[in-house]
């Protein structure tokens, strides 16, 4: 469990991290979601001690982190894929760290293999490509099969196998009762993987919610509906509560009419259906409607006049 | 997937397994060997070299430094030496903040401070271990084509082969120590040697004679004393040498101790 109380961090004038409170619980996988430069990185490297917050506290299982006795099995993470010494093999940096909490050997030879780097393990890292830096870090965040897993966007630079064994490791970490808290940018990935979202932009909260929440309050849900008699079905699904929008000839999205009942309308009219789609918000569209004050850097529509 | 890590023991971070895990660190990148190798061999061939020409009219050593005595000559080697033992101990501390590393380190040992001390206890045993063996068959060596050499029961000489490992260590040391203060590979090895080089020099230039008793406890001064055979007038006695020159190893490592522990990562 990662408990965060009025995080604050302060570089000078910026404030990066503006008084965060929220808890992350064991059991399911909790996704930290910002855009870029929104805090997300700092406030996790304040949870591992490696940063120290302006005021505020974060603990890990009850402690702050660098007052654990055997910190590696209370909360492992992959903060960036560039925390290894580019001179030394893939081995010999995973037996470096695992030697300094009595993790023994053969459990560097697992975690080489869980992550799929057996082949180039004894390879030199300043060689690596993204995706196996990415890889050596899991593994090292999973070195002493902590409680508390903490990945900073561990997507990146994987190809999409990486993506589906990140997402299923994740998932199997919460089964098994860890704390998984994840961050990324992408909220298509984080609706895919977490079941829990903490929101942040400029460094303050902005939701603390279910993924399930979040879809919902998102955005009201449309059926699109195409059909040669398109004119006729208009008139069927048309009333109170609902709004139609012609979209295309034949084409169109209804709101406030389920699927069902649209096409038990059209069948009983007799009227055919060529296509007949639940069109949920795009999640995408729902997060960045969310933190579009938040946004750090926003670039500029082109050809937009100011 | 990780069912197998169940059976983990759960065991503590303390400060002897830091000591392990930074033995693993020292010899697992290329750069200690190598810096090791090289500081051997300038210690034994520049003082075969000198040894070889003592005596000779060709006889010759660093300008204004030319040995006066076959024990300093058979150890002329010994600033060339330096310079890789001094670029060794900078490397072992500021790698891990160019490279990124040290967030693994600290992440690994949240107390920090062990990290910087087992790194210093890897670093003295194995580089004064290894600059005793080269101070000791430089000076063999050298005394062997020497006419008339030195030998080890002569006083002072014992003194001045195991002081020469000391200073070597002890610049290693604070190479180290500026690591972590500078956090940069260039920045720190250009304050060492500026230090240990120039700083003398500089010193003798600008400070008004009044004052010239200052020079004789910088670290390059301080490291003489207990290095020469045969003490320089106006230095420090090797004992209150030795004593500055620890001096200075405990103040720089105390001040990286401090930004070690007080600094974001």
């Amino acid at each position: 469990m990662i408990e965060v109380h009025e995080l604050t961090k302060r570089y000078g004038d910026t404030t990066a991290v503006d008084g965060l409170t929220f808890t992350v619980e064991p059991g399911v996988v909790t996704g930290f979601l910002g855009p870029n430069g929104s805090g997300k990185s700092t406030t996790m490297r304040m949870v591992l001690g490696l940063d120290r917050p302006t005021s505020g506290t974060a603990t890990v299982n009850g402690r702050p982190y660098a007052e654990h006795p055997d910190p590696m099995f209370q909360a492992g993470a992959l903060l960036d894929a560039k925390a290894v010494h580019t001179g030394r093999t893939a081995y010999h940096h995973l037996l470096a760290l695992a030697a300094t909490t009595g993790v023994p050997r053969s459990r560097v030879d697992e975690v080489i293999d869980l992550v799929g780097l057996h082949q180039v393990a004894r390879k030199r890292v300043g060689g690596f490509s993204l995706g196996m830096g990415q890889r050596l870090g899991i593994a090292s965040a999973l070195l002493a099969d902590p409680e508390v897993v903490i990945l900073d966007e561990p997507t990146n630079g994987l190809d999409p196998e990486g993506v589906l064994w990140i997402r299923n490791l994740m998932r199997d970490l919460a089964d098994r009762g860890r704390t998984v808290f994840v961050s990324s940018h992408l909220m298509s990935e984080m609706a895919l993987t977490a079941e829990h979202l903490i929101v942040i932009g400029r460094g303050r909260l902005i939701a603390d919610v279910s993924v399930g929440e979040f879809i919902e309050s998102a955005a009201d849900e449309s059926v699109r509906v195409r059909s040669p008699h398109a004119n006729a079905l208009h008139d069927l699904v048309a009333g109170p509560g609902t709004t139609v929008l012609s979209v295309d000839r034949g084409l169109f999205e209804v709101t406030g009419l389920s699927a069902e009942e649209i096409g038990d309308r059209a069948a009983a009219a007799g009227l055919a259906l060529h296509e007949l789609t639940v069109v949920r918000p795009s999640l995408e569209e729902a997060f960045m409607e969310l933190t579009r004050d938040a946004v750090e850097y926003q670039s500029a529509t082109i050809g937009a006049s100011r | 997937m990780t069912a197998a890590a169940l059976a983990l023991p759960r065991r503590r971070v303390s400060l002897p397994r830091v000591v392990k895990s930074e033995w693993i660190k020292f010899w697992s990148v290329r750069s200690t060997l190598i810096t090791l190798g090289v500081a051997v061999l300038l210690l034994v061939g520049v003082g075969m070299l000198a040894s070889s020409l003592y005596g000779t009219p060709e006889q010759s050593g660093p300008p204004g430094n030319e040995p006066t005595d076959p024990v300093s000559a058979s150890l002329t080697g010994t600033n060339f030496t330096l310079l890789a033992f001094g670029t060794l101990g900078v490397l072992v501390m500021a790698g891990e903040y160019s490279t990124g590393m040290i967030r693994s380190s600290m992440a690994a040992v949240p107390r920090r401070l062990p990290v910087l001390w087992a790194k210093a206890a890897v670093f003295t045993a194995v580089v004064f271990a290894v600059a005793l063996a080269a101070s000791a068959v430089a000076f063999t060596a050298g005394q062997a084509v020497i006419e008339d050499g030195a030998s080890w029961s002569d006083p002072g000489v014992a003194r001045a082969v195991v002081g020469t490992a000391f200073l070597l260590t002890g610049s290693g040391l604070l190479g180290m120590g500026l690591g972590a203060l500078l956090r940069s590979t260039p920045g720190a090895i250009t304050t060492l040697f500026g230090v240990m080089f120039l700083l003398a020099m500089v010193a003798a230039l600008l400070i008004p004679d009044s004052w010239s008793d200052v020079v004789r406890y910088l670290p390059s001064e301080a490291g003489d004393a207990f290095t020469a055979v045969t003490p320089q007038e106006g230095a420090l006695s090797p004992g209150a040498g030795l004593a500055v020159f620890c001096g200075y190893i405990a103040a720089v490592l105390g001040g990286a101790a401090w930004r070690v522990k007080r600094t974001d990562v």
